[in-house]
């Protein structure tokens, strides 16, 4: 008997040491959501990629979410949860999180911290994000040559610098193939609001748009679009499978190699504070597949996406005129980070009063 | 032969069980979220423990439970008053984003006066524009008779649109890549932390004080048993020579005030500058607080300090279980659920009818 409890005080003992031993050597990683992993766009792609990190480095990590956190006072306390539970690297992947995210990491100096689409860094703090305007002027010359009323309608969420530029953007490309081209804008106040999209969506249909694009999260547009009989684009994951008739293709945030490449710089102890503005050259912004559509359009957005990823063509090359028709940059010259970055202007041809 | 159920009123419904309601109420979330979890296929135990026990286990998160409650408490004892006198605001939630741009004021156009008295002045600016904006729903109940309920909510989005637009224009950081924020308030814009390096801050002092005073104000004034027989008993107020139009007045703006000081807090304390998301509804849940509470200021500091254990312990299930934030709403959901279920099984007794004896028309019972 005596025997017997010293044999299970002694397995147990090694079971408990062997499990802390294992939690000891994994490295845990935090990642904080805006939206439900289910929206299919966004924070989809995000968690696509959490998943994809977790099934190349195995057991050497252990990856925990938490899906649709409000970026106020609320922020703060989730990031620092995620800081205390021990992880040692923390994705936060919306702009609302900057300066929660900031807040925490000055407490905790240990924990590595990357913080997507905001401008503000520490030691701890990385910023990443992608230039998806790329995919968007690729979209925009498809849409250029596809539409027949000449106006598309685009569904935004905020006016950020980062929605304006994708407008901007996606009318360059169109005016590109066809220079009358115009762009009527609906501002819904929102990342992820399946109904207020949908609305919008009919409304820019009725007003005479035959192709929809949306900076917004949900599938909602798409499938207003597929209802409607007009064309579509998917936004941040490849959405055909919702509009398989509508779709003429998407553009897919790729965040896979990203986490994969910052996970593994953590484990190997050679991460360092950085700020990524990754495009096609870096996969982190790719094309969805090329559906519904001639093949003269087909191959004009492949070679499109081809040259922008060789760096040949940028979509924001001179000369580019503003909204009052003023030239924002002469022929040969190339808008330059800094305005890019803080771009409030719209550029000629938009139908819309850009919100101040 | 058909049976029905009715309710039938208690005559002398037990004022013990009234304040034991919602404890019920509690037990009985706790079970059926046991099943929940069950079902789930989580082990229902440890889930609970989550839910409910971890966030008081540590120090760190008993403070986080108290900055969450304490912008639900101060509105919820506001909304208690005006709920008590029958008066109905629903618009907390835009009074909070109008006070907490009132305060800003200081800081975004006056941001070299740093000195004790411009926190003071924010915060009595906070007071002062959830006041006013408190105002108009009364100006209009009281002039043109137009139902508070639908104004005050209405009044919300006005309120929302215009923080979004202040914060993307006027009251934009000049320096912040025309990303919609504020300047970050600094110095004595913010409101000092109390414990050690976390975010209890200076705002909990106000919180207590508000509990307690209208706690003083309803029990032991003149005032506070006049808005209980306005609530209670119109026509007994009106003989009594009490003025429903002064009522509206004072509990609208007493409400408006306390959410206005809310904002301005929040603003001042965590979150630290102007920007569009400032609430998380925080306006609405303290309407769910107010009620938990018993209208009266002391229940509803326990029903905010209990409907931030479901925030945090909501998220702990999340970190630690995988399971999907959806689960805060359904416990919350429960809560109220049950709250009201209990309240009614306390005023009201279950009966069962069978419909034996039959009234024929223009016949009596025998």
């Amino acid at each position: 008997m005596k025997q017997l409890v010293t044999t299970i005080i002694a397995v147990t003992a090694a079971v408990v040491m062997s499990l802390s031993a294992t939690a000891a050597d994994k490295l845990k990683v935090g990642f904080i959501y805006i939206g439900p992993p289910g929206d299919h766009g966004w924070t989809y792609q995000h968690d696509q990629g959490r998943l994809a990190m977790e099934n190349t480095l195995g057991d050497q990590v252990e990856t925990m979410f938490v899906e649709n956190v409000p970026e106020g006072p609320d922020a703060e306390r989730t990031i620092e949860r995620l800081a205390r539970q021990g992880t040692g690297l923390i994705f936060t992947t919306s702009f609302g999180y900057m300066d929660p995210t900031i807040k925490v990491a000055k407490r905790f100096p240990e924990v590595k911290f990357e913080h997507a689409t905001g401008y503000k860094k520490a030691d701890n703090v990385s910023t990443y994000s992608s230039r998806f305007y790329e995919g968007r002027y690729v979209i925009g010359q498809i849409a250029g040559k596809i539409s027949k009323s000449g106006t598309a309608g685009y569904i935004a969420s905020f006016p950020i610098p980062e929605v304006v530029r994708g407008i901007n953007s996606f009318l360059l490309g169109a005016q590109s193939v066809n220079p009358d081209f115009k762009l009527k804008v609906i501002w819904v106040n929102s990342w992820f609001d399946p109904g207020k999209e949908a609305d919008a969506a009919k409304v820019l249909i009725s007003q005479g748009a035959d192709i929809i694009t949306q900076h917004t999260d949900s599938t909602a547009a798409i499938q207003v679009a597929e209802e409607k009989g007009v064309y579509a684009f998917g936004q941040a994951s490849d959405m055909a499978a919702f509009a398989p008739k509508a779709l003429l293709t998407s553009i897919v945030n790729n965040w896979t190699d990203y986490y994969i490449a910052r996970t593994q710089a953590v484990l190997d102890g050679s991460w360092e504070s950085t700020d990524t503005f990754g495009g096609m050259d870096m996969n982190m912004v790719r094309m969805g597949a090329f559906n519904n559509m001639p093949d003269d359009v087909k191959a004009m957005a492949e070679a499109t996406t081809a040259s922008i990823t060789s760096g040949e063509l940028h979509p924001f090359a001179g000369p580019i005129f503003a909204q009052d028709g003023s030239q924002a940059i002469g022929e040969g010259e190339v808008l330059d980070i800094g305005t890019l970055m803080s771009m409030n202007w719209y550029v000629q041809g938009v139908d819309d009063q850009l919100p101040q | 032969m058909s049976a029905k159920i009715i309710l039938e009123k208690r005559h002398n419904a037990s004022p013990m069980m009234r304040y034991l309601s919602p404890l019920l109420a509690i037990g009985l979330t706790v079970i059926a979220g046991g099943l929940i979890f069950l079902a789930m296929g989580q082990p229902p135990l440890k889930a609970l423990y989550l839910y409910f026990i971890d966030p008081l286990t540590s120090i760190w998160s008993l403070q986080e439970l108290v900055v969450k409650a304490s912008p639900l408490i101060l509105i919820g004892c506001g909304l208690a008053v005006a709920f008590r006198a029958n008066i109905w605001n629903i618009g907390a939630e835009g009074q909070l984003l109008i006070g907490a741009l009132f305060g800003s004021s200081i800081p975004i156009l006056f941001g070299d006066w740093q000195s004790p008295l411009a926190l003071v002045c924010m915060l009595l600016l906070g007071a002062l524009g959830g006041a006013l904006f408190g105002a108009i729903p009364a100006l209009l109940k009281n002039r043109f008779r137009v139902n508070e309920i639908l104004t005050s909510l209405m009044l919300v989005y006005v309120a929302q649109l215009l923080l979004d637009w202040m914060v993307r224009g006027p009251w934009r950081d000049p320096h912040g890549y025309n990303f919609p924020k504020s300047v970050s308030f600094e110095g004595w814009h913010q409101l000092p932390i109390i414990i050690g390096n976390g975010r209890v801050h200076m705002g909990i002092i106000l919180v207590i004080l508000a509990v307690v005073i209208l706690y003083w104000m309803m029990t032991k004034t003149i005032k506070g048993f006049e808005i209980r027989v306005i609530g209670g008993a119109p026509r007994a107020g009106a003989f009594a020579g009490f003025s429903q139009t002064r009522m509206v007045w004072f509990c609208l703006l007493l409400s408006g005030a306390l959410a206005g000081l809310a904002g301005i807090i929040e603003v001042a304390g965590p979150v630290g500058q102007l920007q569009p998301s400032i609430s998380p509804n925080y306006g609405f849940t303290a309407i769910i607080v107010a009620f938990l509470g018993r209208l009266n200021s002391i229940g509803v500091m326990m029903a905010g300090l209990l409907l931030a254990v479901s925030y945090l312990g909501g998220e702990g299930v999340q970190i630690e279980l995988g399971i999907s934030d959806k689960t805060t709403h359904v416990f919350q959901g429960m809560l109220l659920f049950f709250i009201l279920m209990c309240d009614t099984l306390i005023y009201y007794r279950l009966r069962l009818l069978s419909s034996m004896p039959k009234l024929t028309q223009g016949g009596s019972l025998p």
